[in-house]
């Protein structure tokens, strides 16, 4: 199994280091002959969406990998890669916009509103930190929410694809990655 | 406490293999984010000018740092001056997503640094050197640059900053255990912090490269020296496209071994910050604040 990190901003090493303990394969994507080999999955990390849109479209990488996600390739999208992956962005155009969703950025404020908490996803309790994070103000049909905090959806999960507005990467928690894995394996 | 520091340094994280850039104005603070940068640093005036203008340099007003909040939604950094920590409260009162507490501003203080850990909102401080990092840490920076020499596009300096504190965290690693006691009173740095970098081989915080950086091949040199992302000052609002400049420094920090990107990349970007050489400046502000 491979599972391929975008690598254009953000804490994507956090990522990769997180796939190494639990013994999966990850590589960097950074340009277009990136993605020329085989992969099972894919990981939008944590940094900033709007550099990470950005970068996606001047090194050419946002229709190849739209069509990857669209064709059902398993991606998990945390912070910054929730962003990416919505279908309706509060105030702006979206970005992928495959996962039926409405997220808020920076819903909890600047810095300052930046909080660590121990919460339930899917049923597990898990540490979450949350960095100027965004929540989804709307699901749609078929999303299934694994999260919520204080009555807000912080993690759901449509299809293929998975999303979180907290950081299991910066935790010792391997939970949200192997249920990430339990994804690229049924679909394998 | 130790959640909030902790928090900090991971807001750093999220900014690594990105590019922070100086504006002046909302309006500049969009081209920055639209060009891709990770975070905008609000000031009244560049590096550049702050040098040509002389005086005393102060924080900017925050009015002006508010307006710009309102223009991004990326994250907003602002200076403020060595060891005024008035000016820090100032900004964490607005709510400010990093301080840097800057040489590029006049010290206001020749003794002490702000302490820090004081403080909920996150800092950023320069460095020349293993022992300068290591302070600033422990005084509770979430965040390291070097210092370079703002203001004068002139790489030299942080190279050398980036140079020396490679070379002083891989001769740390080197050390044994017992050994280390020497080297924390030699580099004048609390122990446990240089046990750290000893077992990790790396900063406790990230390590970002700041002060004369004015081309993608300066940001990609940086890079490849190990820096985890760039400040760029004066070198964006000062060049002849700002616009194209910076989008070609974001990009040539995402892939910064990529010669040939690179190259396409530094092709017609018309003309670059005028620099200034070290021999050529009265004003050292990498000497502040050691």
């Amino acid at each position: 199994m491979r599972i391929g990190v975008l690598a254009l901003q953000g804490a994507f090493a956090e990522h990769i280091s997180k796939l190494k303990q639990i013994n999966v394969e990850a590589f960097e994507i950074r340009q277009l002959k990136d993605l020329s080999g085989h992969f099972d999955g894919l990981i939008l990390p944590g940094g900033e969406s709007t550099a990470m849109r950005k970068l996606l479209g001047d090194l050419s990488l946002y229709e190849p990998l739209k069509e990857i996600i669209q064709n059902g390739l398993p991606v998990f999208g945390t912070c910054a890669g929730m962003i990416l992956l919505a279908k309706e962005i509060e105030g702006e155009e979206p970005c992928f916009g495959t996962l039926d969703i409405t997220v808020k950025r920076n819903a909890y404020g600047r810095q300052l509103g930046s909080f660590r908490c121990v919460d339930e996803f899917a049923g597990k309790e898990i540490e979450m930190p949350f960095i100027r994070a965004p929540y989804a103000e709307r699901v749609g049909e078929g999303v299934n929410v694994l999260s919520r905090i204080k009555g807000k959806i912080v993690a759901v999960q449509q299809d293929n694809q998975l999303a979180t507005a907290f950081h299991p990467e910066l935790t010792n928690d391997t939970s949200v990655y192997e249920y990430f894995i339990k994804m690229v394996e049924n679909r394998r | 406490m130790e959640d909030r520091y902790q928090l900090n340094k991971e807001l750093a994280q999220m900014l690594k293999g990105g590019v922070i850039m100086d504006v002046t104005t909302p309006e500049q603070a969009v081209i920055a984010q639209e060009a891709g940068a990770c975070a905008v640093m609000a000031l009244e005036r560049i590096p550049a000018d702050i040098r040509a203008a002389g005086g005393v340099s102060r924080m900017s007003d925050p009015a002006m740092i508010r307006s710009i909040q309102e223009a991004v939604t990326i994250p907003v950094m602002a200076k403020c001056r060595i060891g005024h920590f008035v000016e820090a409260q100032i900004l964490e009162a607005i709510e400010i997503d990093y301080i840097d507490e800057s040489e590029v501003l006049s010290p206001a203080d020749d003794v002490y640094h702000v302490d820090k850990r004081q403080f909920k909102v996150p800092f950023v401080c320069g460095a020349r050197d293993l022992g300068e990092a290591l302070r600033r840490i422990a005084e509770g920076a979430s965040m390291i640059r070097t210092k370079g020499e703002p203001g004068t596009g002139d790489i030299v300096q942080a190279v050398r900053h980036m140079r020396m504190m490679n070379s002083q965290i891989r001769h740390a690693v080197s050390l044994s255990e017992d050994e280390l006691y020497e080297e924390a009173k030699k580099l004048q740095v609390p122990y446990d912090l240089l046990k750290q970098v000893h077992d990790s081989g790396r900063l406790p915080v990230v390590n970002f490269a700041a002060g004369g950086v004015a081309t993608p091949a300066d940001a990609a040199l940086m890079m490849q020296l190990g820096a985890e992302g760039v400040f760029v000052g004066s070198g964006i609002f000062k060049s002849g496209d700002p616009v194209k400049r910076a989008s070609a420094i974001v990009q040539a920090v995402t892939n910064y071994t990529d010669a040939k990107l690179i190259a396409e990349l530094s092709s017609g970007l018309g003309e670059a910050m005028v620099g200034i050489n070290e021999q050529e400046i009265k004003l050292i502000m990498e000497e502040r604040g050691k």
